[in-house]
């Protein structure tokens, strides 16, 4: 009876496409761009193009699409993971892979907890999973088991993320949901306390950050939804604190009645380091009409509110970001937009990344402004390494914006089974046929 | 998606809801079952449509009373009704799948009210799975029972995951459930039943209730022969195997 509700989108793989993924090390020391099964790295200490090295049991790098990525706080590991159902824990010294896990299913969110010590990881039954770091030397290279952590209960878990303090781990979930767990002592054991749920979205959540300050060291945490909305929470108690509608401030809502047909989804997001400022990525589900560029909100910690600053526009061509990171040193916030898999061209994926300056402060006069690429750190070789190539053509962005799109689309469309293959699974049920 | 609601769902200045905003949601696979609103967070949960007498208008304040019983498959409801009038004051809430069988037990409690003036106000049903949205319902600590009786077995080792008991819906379930508070459990399928007082077992915060607990709760002796499921498998003389474990706070 309630079996469809259980299953989840393994939907139709091969036209599945991977929207590009960027993070930055907080110093800046590198940038890694993930496009379809490709993970670049550029060293920008040395100025060069990094080669990873892989030797552990699997003999290879990814061989999916990858969905996340991620640097460690303390900036000695990336993680990468995703459909491959391999997470790879790479050293950021050595650029060596040092410890590759195994996932049963796709994996859709990592994090890193702020001590560097254990790696979660959640996959595409909700299941989030952990893996503890902390082992001698030697075993390093062995392909490590991970143990359940937690679960939302058949439901993609889309951002996973660890508050400031390192006592919560955040996990949001295309079912509306946001849960507050409380990160264990013996989180090997399992983390059974949960501190709050964060409820209000209307939408799946795709995005999860958070703001904090001196006054607030705790911090608020931040989310955006496919419900075109950004809201600011308190996540000891999950209230809400405020919602701020992006799609409307931007001047994206249409006024000519079209609204059911059209909704911006919140894709991306991230914060800058003194917490004033979120910077949005927003996916309009309209043909025709993109936003090119990002939105960024304002964030006034002692009113609890957050309200759209402005919309910085990107020149040269259609622009869509697909992953957004604010370097927590340096203060660039990193833009990448790109796809894997592009049937129509044998080439390598390509990517585009830009570079926005002057989000220093909310209340600077300076104005963001968007790097040329020669102003980009490192510049052409750089932007050679991470995009695939310097040129790059205008129908990447509009795939990407395609992409963005399907990611999108897929977390709102659970699986369709045929009435054929619906009576097939009833009647190869025998759980039903034992009781009743 | 939301019908166009651009406002806030909670006002700035009371911090309560600002409209009952029950979603429906539109994209859901038609061919599932999941075509029943529900609400954005338990503020939004309408308690004037369940206890029209305890609460005449949908305004609600954070000192109104709260559901404190929830029955979780509550399948025809008979539980509901035995615990309706033992605890008159205490508002309870079945939580059933099957969209025939919450319309029935809907009618029953009408039914029930309308020819016993006065009676069963406290007590109503709510179509929605309890699996994914436990926490759209109740805030944390909010409830002091929850009950999964007669629960289905799903015997295959690959569906365990969809036991209503299982080591990750505990940790709602123990979210939901105030410290102190009890969980109730019976079946007639032993393996289930070893499964779910194992799950209890080795969960940290819960602990088993002792004989004398047990011989002094007057709703244990309902487990058994209150419901539909209870009476049946008793008139065929059938065993069952309860696990009662109450909430205890995490040791740290
Ligand atoms: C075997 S019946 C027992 C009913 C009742 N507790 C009794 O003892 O008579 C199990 C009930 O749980 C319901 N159920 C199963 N999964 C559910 C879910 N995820 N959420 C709510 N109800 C569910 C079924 O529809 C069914 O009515």
């Amino acid at each position: 009876m309630e079996d469809a509700s259980m299953e989840y989108g393994e939907s139709n793989k091969d036209n599945e496409v991977a929207p590009a993924l960027i993070a930055v090390h907080p110093t800046q020391e590198s940038v890694a761009v993930a496009v379809g099964s490709e993970l670049r790295v550029f060293d920008l200490r040395q100025g060069g193009a990094i080669s990873l090295e892989d030797d552990s049991s699997s003999g290879s790098l990814h061989k999916d699409s990858i969905r996340a990525i991620r640097y460690g706080a303390n900036g000695k590991l990336l993680v990468s993971a995703g459909d491959d159902k391999l997470v790879k824990i790479w050293s950021t010294e050595s650029w060596r892979c040092i410890t590759t896990v195994c996932s049963e299913k796709r994996v859709t969110a990592v994090a890193i907890s702020h001590n560097g010590l254990y790696v979660c990881f959640a996959d595409k039954f909700g299941v989030v999973w952990i893996v503890n770091l902390d082992m001698p030397d030697g075993q390093a290279a062995v392909n490590k088991k991970a143990a359940p952590l937690l679960s939302h209960y058949c439901s993609i878990i889309t951002s996973l993320e660890f508050s400031p303090d390192g006592k919560f781990l955040v996990s949001a979930d295309r079912d509306f949901k946001i849960r507050v767990t409380v990160f264990p002592k013996k989180p090997l054991d399992g983390a059974h306390e949960i501190q709050s749920f964060c409820l209000g979205h209307t939408e799946f959540v795709s995005c999860l950050s958070f703001v904090c300050s001196q006054e607030y060291p705790h911090g608020f945490l931040v989310s955006g939804s496919g419900d075109s909305t950004v809201r600011l929470w308190d996540i000891s108690s999950g209230h809400l604190l405020d919602t701020c509608e992006v799609g409307e401030k931007a001047g994206l809502l249409v006024s000519n009645g079209r609204e059911a047909e059209c909704y911006s989804a919140v894709t991306d997001l991230c914060t800058n380091p003194d917490g004033s400022l979120v910077a949005v990525a927003v996916q309009r589900q309209v043909p025709d009409y993109v936003l090119q560029g990002i939105i960024l909100l304002k964030c006034d910690h002692s009113g609890r509110t957050l309200s759209c600053a402005k919309v910085v526009s990107i020149g040269g061509g259609t622009f869509i970001p697909t992953s957004l990171r604010i370097c927590s040193s340096t203060r660039l916030l990193w833009m990448v937009t790109g796809v894997s898999n592009l049937r129509v061209s044998e080439q390598p994926s390509s990517a585009r990344v830009r570079v926005i300056s002057g989000l220093t402060k909310s209340n600077d006069q300076h104005e963001p402004f968007v790097l040329e690429d020669n102003e980009v750190p490192a510049g052409a070789k750089l932007l050679e390494k991470l995009q695939g190539s310097l040129s790059y053509s205008e129908e990447v962005f509009l795939a990407a914006a395609e992409a963005v799109k399907t990611a999108m689309s897929n977390l709102l469309i659970k699986k369709q089974y045929s009435a054929d293959k619906r009576e097939f699974r009833k009647r190869t049920r025998n759980d039903k046929k034992i009781k009743q | 998606m939301l019908e166009n609601e651009a406002n806030p769902t909670f006002s700035k200045s009371t911090g309560l809801p600002r409209k009952r905003f029950y979603r429906a949601r539109a994209h859901s696979n038609p061919l599932s079952d999941s075509h029943f609103p529900i609400p954005i967070s338990p503020q939004n949960v309408d308690y004037s449509v369940h206890y029209p007498q305890f609460f005449p208008s949908s305004e609600r304040s954070d000192s109104s009373k709260k559901i404190q019983f929830a029955d979780i498959g509550c399948g025809f409801g008979g539980l509901l009704i035995s615990l309706s009038t033992l605890f008159p004051q205490t508002l309870m809430i079945g939580m059933e799948l099957r969209d025939k069988v919450t319309e029935y037990v809907k009618e029953r409690i009408l039914a029930l009210r309308v020819s016993n003036p006065g009676q069963y106000q406290n007590v109503s049903v709510v179509r929605t799975n309890s699996m994914k949205y436990i926490p759209n319902y109740f805030e944390k600590g909010q409830l002091s029972k929850m009950f999964f009786l007669f629960p289905d077995p799903h015997f295959k080792e690959k569906n365990h995951r969809r036991r209503v008991i299982s080591p990750h819906l505990l940790d709602e379930y123990a979210y939901v459930v105030e410290v102190g508070g009890i969980i109730y459990t019976i079946t007639d399928v032993e393996e289930l039943g070893d499964w779910m007082k194992a799950c209890l077992e080795n969960h940290p915060m819960f602990e088993a209730l002792t004989n004398e607990e047990l011989e002094a709760d007057p709703v244990v002796k309902l487990l058994s022969s209150a419901t539909e499921e209870g009476q049946k498998v008793a008139r065929n003389g059938g065993q069952t195997f309860q696990a009662v474990f109450r909430r205890i706070a995490p040791s740290l």
